[in-house]
C-alpha cells in the first residue's frame, strides 16, 4: 500500500506488521487479544494437510500405490526414517507428531512465499479502500510468536509426558534432583538437589525457547526482508532490482521453509529420545 | 511480541492435528507400507527360489541328456554289431547251402554217369551179341555159348 497518504516505508512496513485481533474481554487486557489471522491460517493449513493425507489413507493400498500415494508415502517414510535413526522404541505415536509438526510447520511457512501484500489487495478490492486501512492481515503463522510458543511448548508437555512414562512419575523427580551431578554419600546428594533442580530447569525451559524463537526469528526476519524488498518496487528506477532482489530471497527462502520445518521436526524427536534416555 | 490467548489457541490447533494425524492417517498409510514392503521381500524371496530352482533343473537336463546320448550310441553299437552278426551268420548259411547243393548236384551227376555206363554197356554188349549172333549164326550155339558171351559183355 505505497499509495498510503502518509506513505514512507517504515509506515507500509508497520502495517504490514499487525495482526488482525479480537479481544475476549470487557477491560481490553492484552492477554485476551486472539490474532484471528495466525489461527484461522494455521488452522485452515492444518486442514489441508489432514485432508491431504487423509483422502489418500482412506484409500491406501499396499499394492502398486497411485502417484498421490507415492507422494504422501514418500513424505512419511522421509519423515518416519529420522524418527527411526534417532529415537529408538514404540514410533507409533512420535512419528505422527514428527509429521504433524514438519508438515504443518512448512505449510505454515510457506505462506512466506505469497506476495505481502496479497491479503490487503483482496481485502481493497473486496471491501473498498476504507475497510483495507484498517483491516490487519498476516498470512505467515510461524512469523507470529504466538504460534510457535504454542507449538513448543505442546512439544514440551509432551516430552515431559515422554520422561514421566519411561521413567515413572518418581523416577522422572528424582532425575530432577539427581542428575546431572551424581554423587555417592548422602549428604553430598542432599546438596547437589538444589544446583540438579536449578540446572534442569533451566535446561528444560530452554529448549522449548530455543525452538519458538529460532522458528519465529527466521520467519520473521524473512517476511521482514520480503516487506522491504516490495518497498524498491514503489519506485520505477528500483523496481528491476526489487524483483530480482524478491526472485533471489523467494528461492532462498524454499530452502530456509523446510529446514525450519525440518529442525523443529528434527530436535523435538531428539528430545523425546533424550527425555526417555536414564541418567 | 506479545503472548496472548493466540498462544493457547494455537496449541489446541496443534494437538487437534496430532491426534488426527496419530488416529487416522499415520496407522493406515504405515500399514500400507509395511505389508507393501513385506510383499517386495517376499517377492524378492520367491525370485531367487526360483532362480536355483531353474538352476537344478538345467542341471538335471544336461545330465539326462548325457545319458540319452550315451544311450543311443550303445544302441546304435548293438544293433550295427547285430547286423553284422546277421550278415555273417547269412553268409555262412549260403555258403553251406551252396556246398550241400553242389555236392547234390555232383553225387547226382555221378548216379546218372554211372547209369548211363551201365546202359551203354549192356547196350553195348547187346549189340555185340546181336552183331556175333548175325556173324556167327549158324556156328554158334546161343544156349552153348551164352555164359562165354555173357562174359564178354562183362568186360566190354
Amino acid at each position: 500500500m505505497a499509495s498510503e497518504p502518509q506513505g514512507g516505508l517504515t509506515e507500509y512496513i508497520q502495517h504490514h506488521l499487525n495482526h488482525m485481533t479480537v479481544n475476549f474481554s470487557t477491560d481490553h487486557f492484552w492477554f485476551w487479544n486472539l490474532r484471528a489471522d495466525s489461527i484461522l491460517v494455521s488452522f485452515g493449513l492444518g486442514v489441508v494437510f489432514c485432508l491431504w493425507f487423509w483422502l489418500y489413507a482412506r484409500k491406501a493400498t499396499s499394492g502398486v500405490p497411485s502417484k498421490g500415494q507415492a507422494l504422501v508415502e514418500l513424505a512419511i517414510e522421509f519423515v518416519d526414517t529420522q524418527v527411526k535413526d534417532t529415537f529408538h522404541g514404540d514410533r507409533r505415536t512420535v512419528t505422527p507428531l514428527a509429521l504433524s509438526i514438519f508438515m504443518w510447520v512448512f505449510f505454515m511457512n510457506a505462506m512466506d512465499l505469497l506476495p505481502v501484500d496479497l491479503a490487503g489487495w483482496l481485502v481493497q478490492t473486496f471491501a473498498g479502500h476504507e475497510v483495507a486501512h484498517h483491516t490487519y492481515f498476516r498470512l505467515v503463522p510461524t512469523a507470529d510468536i504466538n504460534t510457535t510458543v504454542g507449538l513448543s511448548v505442546a512439544v514440551l508437555l509432551i516430552v515431559i509426558g515422554h520422561g514421566i512414562k519411561a521413567k515413572g512419575g518418581f523416577g522422572f523427580t528424582k532425575e530432577l534432583m539427581t542428575a546431572p551431578f551424581h554423587a555417592e554419600n548422602p549428604i553430598a546428594k542432599i546438596v547437589l538437589v538444589i544446583p540438579n533442580f536449578l540446572l534442569n530447569v533451566v535446561e528444560t525451559l530452554s529448549k522449548p525457547v530455543s525452538l519458538a524463537m529460532r522458528l519465529f526469528g527466521n520467519m520473521y526476519g524473512g517476511e521482514l526482508v520480503f516487506m522491504l524488498i516490495a518497498g524498491l518496487m514503489v519506485s520505477w528506477i528500483s523496481f528491476v532490482p526489487g524483483v530480482v532482489f524478491n526472485t533471489a530471497w523467494a528461492i532462498f527462502h524454499i530452502l530456509i521453509i523446510a529446514l525450519q520445518a525440518f529442525i523443529f521436526m528434527m530436535l523435538t524427536i531428539v528430545y523425546i529420545a533424550t527425555a526417555r534416555e536414564h541418567h | 511480541m506479545e503472548i496472548n490467548m493466540t498462544f493457547l489457541g494455537q496449541m489446541i490447533s496443534f494437538a487437534i492435528l496430532v491426534w488426527f494425524t496419530t488416529k487416522f492417517i499415520w496407522p493406515q498409510l504405515n500399514g500400507a507400507i509395511e505389508e507393501r514392503q513385506k510383499k517386495v521381500a517376499e517377492g524378492l524371496a520367491a525370485a531367487e527360489r526360483a532362480r536355483a530352482e531353474l538352476k537344478d533343473a538345467d542341471a538335471k537336463v544336461a545330465t539326462e541328456i548325457k545319458q540319452a546320448r550315451l544311450q543311443s550310441t550303445e544302441i546304435i553299437d548293438r544293433a550295427q554289431a547285430q547286423a553284422n552278426a546277421i550278415i555273417e551268420k547269412a553268409r555262412v548259411e549260403a555258403t553251406e547251402e551252396i556246398n550241400r547243393l553242389k555236392a547234390q548236384a555232383q553225387d547226382e551227376i555221378a548216379s546218372m554217369a554211372q547209369r548211363a555206363r551201365e546202359q551203354l554197356r549192356e547196350q553195348v554188349g547187346r549189340l555185340a551179341v546181336q552183331g556175333a549172333e548175325k556173324i556167327v549164326q549158324r556156328e554158334i550155339d546161343p544156349a552153348a555159348h551164352k555164359a562165354l558171351l555173357d562174359q564178354l559183355a562183362a568186360e566190354i
